[in-house]
Order: structure tokens, then sequence, then C-alpha cells
């Protein structure tokens, strides 16, 4: 589903963002990256979603080529990867209903059929009542519903989540988090960047540790409580 | 549609930015206008001079008919007449008449024995004007020959001069409402730099993001020529009445509404394109 072989980033001033990165994903999976500010996991989502080519290496997502992709298709890439942004990117002078509604009016969908997804895509997320209000008005929790609402308008396979429970109290990251669980139960592939320990320690989900660009560790938590299981 | 609507959005959201890009264009079309008004009319204008009798000659009083019939028989046979005319007294006297019925002061004092007996010319060249010309100051029974050649050649270059004052004016305007279109704009692309960032992001084309920018322009362009052009046909109607008694016997005016149309659906084409071309450039450094 998702593959990256030995990609690099560097920058134009020569900082490396990302070294010699490889691994899959397969179809469905759930998984955490980690790493510390600055270790490059912004960087490899914006790859992902081709907001920037990979200095070298390859990377597929499903069939796409992403590093060859020509310009034109780039939307249609947008479309199969819905994005929760670390600064959320929520427009701030349209309420959360037009927020979830504008990837769908970029895309040209037919406007009934667009506002019944919307509709359901927020009684989804759990903010159907803040619909008509701005992002102003809500708080840190419900705007990251809010921002996972409008990466959820296009049904993506791939939902890259960055920071997502960054600026967020215990309670509202679980609830975020379990969110997330339940789309992913439905089918989508959850890419989940963060710092919260408590959350990648509790949940068995395989974890990508990324740290000054490179990736230094990518175990299976479920299987490795297996075998501590299966050890004792 | 949808465009449609977020680029109506963009132009009620800064309604002085759009007032100061269609007045330029109101402008610049207003010129356009007046101009093409100019050319249009001084073409008409020699027309009418070339088609006239470019060559006059006035006969003496005692010219005899038969004289004067073997002169008009020497100038058909040259074969570079289009045009030859006998004018008697008693017809110059009927001209005069005709030129100043409005004033019976004017007509008491002039009998037909004053009026000179005429003949009046015209070449299918102009070149050819001179030839004829001398040939009727050669001619004893000729009193003065009237040459309209400088009246036509003056006039041209009173139009040339005319047109390529016209075309540089409209070029610098031109160029003029295409910058100030480029910055309003501009400005209004860098107000929504984010919102184009998450747009892209959100898998918008590059085409969904400039249609609204795009049709701003031609908004401008199109409001702009359209009262430009407005003013100079109100401003032409107006006028009409006096030019109409300045250019006396030319069939300028009152000026068709076909051509009128025809000059605003013209204008409407320049206007599209300078506007599409304004806001592609202005849209074009945030979309690369």
């Amino acid at each position: 589903m998702i593959k990256l072989q030995n990609v690099s980033k560097k920058f134009g001033a020569g900082d490396v963002a990302l070294e010699d990165i490889s691994f899959t994903i397969e179809s469905g999976e759930f998984v955490f990256v980690v790493g510390p500010s600055g270790s490059g996991k912004t960087t490899l989502f914006r790859l992902l979603i081709r907001e920037m080519k990979p200095t070298i290496g390859e990377i597929h997502v499903g069939e796409w080529d992403i590093a060859n992709l020509p310009t034109q298709r780039i939307p249609y890439l947008r479309k199969k990867i819905g994005v929760v942004f670390q600064d959320l990117k929520l427009l701030r002078d349209r309420t959360i209903f037009e927020n979830v509604l504008f990837p769908l009016e970029v895309a040209d969908m037919e406007e009934n059929a667009a506002r019944q997804r919307v509709e359901e895509i927020l009684e989804q997320v759990g903010i159907a009542q803040h619909r008509d209000k701005f992002p102003i008005q809500l708080s840190g929790g419900e705007l990251q519903r809010a921002a996972i609402a409008r990466a959820l308008a296009f049904s993506p396979e791939i939902l890259l989540a960055d920071e997502p429970t960054g600026n967020l109290d215990n309670a509202t990251s679980w609830e975020i988090v379990k969110l997330l669980q339940d789309i992913n139960h439905a089918g989508t592939t959850i890419l989940m960047a963060t710092h919260n320990t408590d959350i990648v320690n509790s949940l068995l989900k395989r974890v990508l540790t990324i740290e000054k660009g490179k990736l230094v560790k990518d175990e299976v938590k479920e299987k490795k409580e297996r075998s501590k299981k299966e050890e004792k | 549609m949808r465009q449609v609507k977020t680029s109506w959005k963009h132009i009620r959201r800064n309604p002085y930015q759009a007032l100061a890009a269609i007045c330029i264009m109101l402008l610049t079309f207003l010129a356009i206008s007046v101009f093409a008004f100019i050319v249009f009319g001084s073409s008409v204008v020699i027309k009418y001079f070339e088609s006239k009798p470019q060559v006059t000659a006035f006969f003496k009083d005692e010219a005899q008919q038969s004289d004067i019939d073997t002169l008009k028989n020497t100038l058909e046979q040259t074969g570079k007449i289009s045009h030859i005319r006998f004018i008697s007294k008693q017809e110059a006297l009927q001209i005069y008449k005709a030129q100043n019925k409005n004033d019976p002061l004017l007509l008491d004092l002039v009998t037909a024995d004053i009026l000179p007996a005429s003949l009046e010319i015209s070449t299918g060249n102009i070149d050819d004007l001179g030839t004829a010309s001398d040939t009727l100051k050669n001619s004893p029974i000729v009193s003065e020959v009237v040459y309209q050649k400088d009246v036509v050649s003056t006039l041209t270059q009173w139009t040339n001069a005319a047109r390529i004052i016209g075309i540089i004016l409209i070029v610098v305007l031109a160029l003029v409402s295409i910058f100030i279109m480029m910055t309003v704009i501009g400005f209004k692309v860098s107000q929504k730099r984010d919102e184009i960032e998450i747009m892209r992001l959100l898998s918008a084309t590059n085409w969904y993001i400039r249609w609204p920018f795009v049709l701003e322009g031609v908004f401008y362009g199109v409001v702009g020529t359209f009262f430009g052009w407005l003013i100079a046909s109100a401003g032409l109607f107006y006028a009409t009445p006096y030019l109409q008694s300045f250019l006396k016997g030319i069939p300028l005016l009152p000026v068709s509404p076909i051509f009128l149309l025809e000059l605003l659906a013209g204008e409407l084409l320049i206007a599209v394109i300078l506007g599409v071309l304004a806001s592609s450039l202005a849209v074009l450094r945030y979309l690369k």
C-alpha cells in the first residue's frame, strides 16, 4: 500500500530532513510515527502527499509512483490520502460545515450530494452540533475533530494525522485516538505522528521511530507483547 | 457557477480595489472608443473628398460653349477621368441658392451672371489629378483651377498623425490597465495565500484556484469597457448636431447604431483578453 525505498530528502541549505528511509505499510494498518520535534515526521507526510519530492529514493502509494507523479495527477492522489495537518489549516472565515464541504467543492461534487456527505461525516466525528460555528468558537478537541472530518471528506484510503493530540489534554487526546481507531476499523490505513508516549505504549500498534531523519526503529508492539508473554 | 460566486465575493469584499480596476479600464476603452470614432470619421471624410470633384476649373465669362465642349472631350479622351461634369452659370446659381437657402441676404446679391461656369473633374487615381490640372491651366478659356489634392493630402497627413498618437496612447493605457489589474488581483491572491495553499493541499487543481481570479479580471474589463463605450457614444450623440453643421454635406453623421454595437463587441473582446492576461500573470507567480 505504502512503500518507501531508500528515501532521502535534503533541503536547499544542505539540511538533511530524511535519510535513507525504507518501510512498507500494508492496507488497513494503524501505524504510529514517533520521534522528537524536527526529526522528519512532517517531512515524511509531506512527501507522501507530494507536497515535495524526495531528493532520492522511491515512494509508492498504491499504484502511484509518487516521486514521478505528473503535477496534474497530484489532485487525484490527494483525494486518496486525507491529511490532518499539525496546524489544522482550517479556514477561519468559514463555518465548520463549510470547512468540511470545502474539499468537496474543490472536487466539484454535486452540491446536494456534497452537503449530504458533510452531514454524515460531522455525525461520524461527533461535532454535528457545531456545524454552524466558526473555528474560533471551538475547543482544541473539537477543532481536531473538524480537521479529521475534512480529511475524511473523500473517504480516503489513507489518513495521515500529524500530531493530532499535540495540544490536547489527556482525556481529549484519547477521544481523538479512539476516533482514529474507529476510522481504522472501517478500513482506512492510518499513519499518526505523535509525541504522546502514553498513547503509543498503551496501544499495541506498529511504531516507526524517526530520529534526526533516520528510521531507527520499526517495531510491531502487538507481536512484541505476544512474544514477551510467550517467553513468560 | 461556483467559481462565478467566488469571484463575485472577491469583488464585493474589496469594492474600492474593484472600482480602481474598473476606472482604469473605463479610461482605456473611452480612449479606444474616441480613437475609433476619429479613425472611422476621418476615413469617411477622406473618402468623401476623394469621391468629390477634385479639380474644378472655372471658365472666363467669354468662354464659348463649343470651346468648353472641346476641352471636355480632350480630357475625356485621356482615359484617366472617372467623372466629369459641366456646370453652367444657371446651375451654379441653383447650387449657390441651395447652399445658402437660410440666408436671404446672400441670395439677393447674387445673379447667374456673376457666377462662373465650371467643369468638375474626378480622376480614378489621385496622381492623375496633376495632369488634368495642367491641361486645364493651359487652356485660354479657363480663369482659375481649384485643385483639391492638397486638401486630401493634408487631411491624410492629419489622420495618419492622429492614428499614430492614438495607437501610442492606447498601447500605454492598455499597459497601465494590465499593470493596475495585475496589482489589484495580485494583492487579492497574496491576501488569500493561506486559502490557496489549503486548496492545493486539498486536491484543488491550478485551474480551480485560477478561475475566480481570471473571472474577476474579465469582470473588470467588461464593466470598464461597457461604461467607457457608453460615455464615448453618449458624447458622440450629444455632439452630433454640432458636428453635422461643421461637416456639412459629408455623409458621416448620425453614426449607425450597428457600427457602435460592432465597436462594443470588438472592445469587449479586447477587454476579455486584457482581463485574462492581467489576472493570469498575477496568479502565475503563486501557482508555479
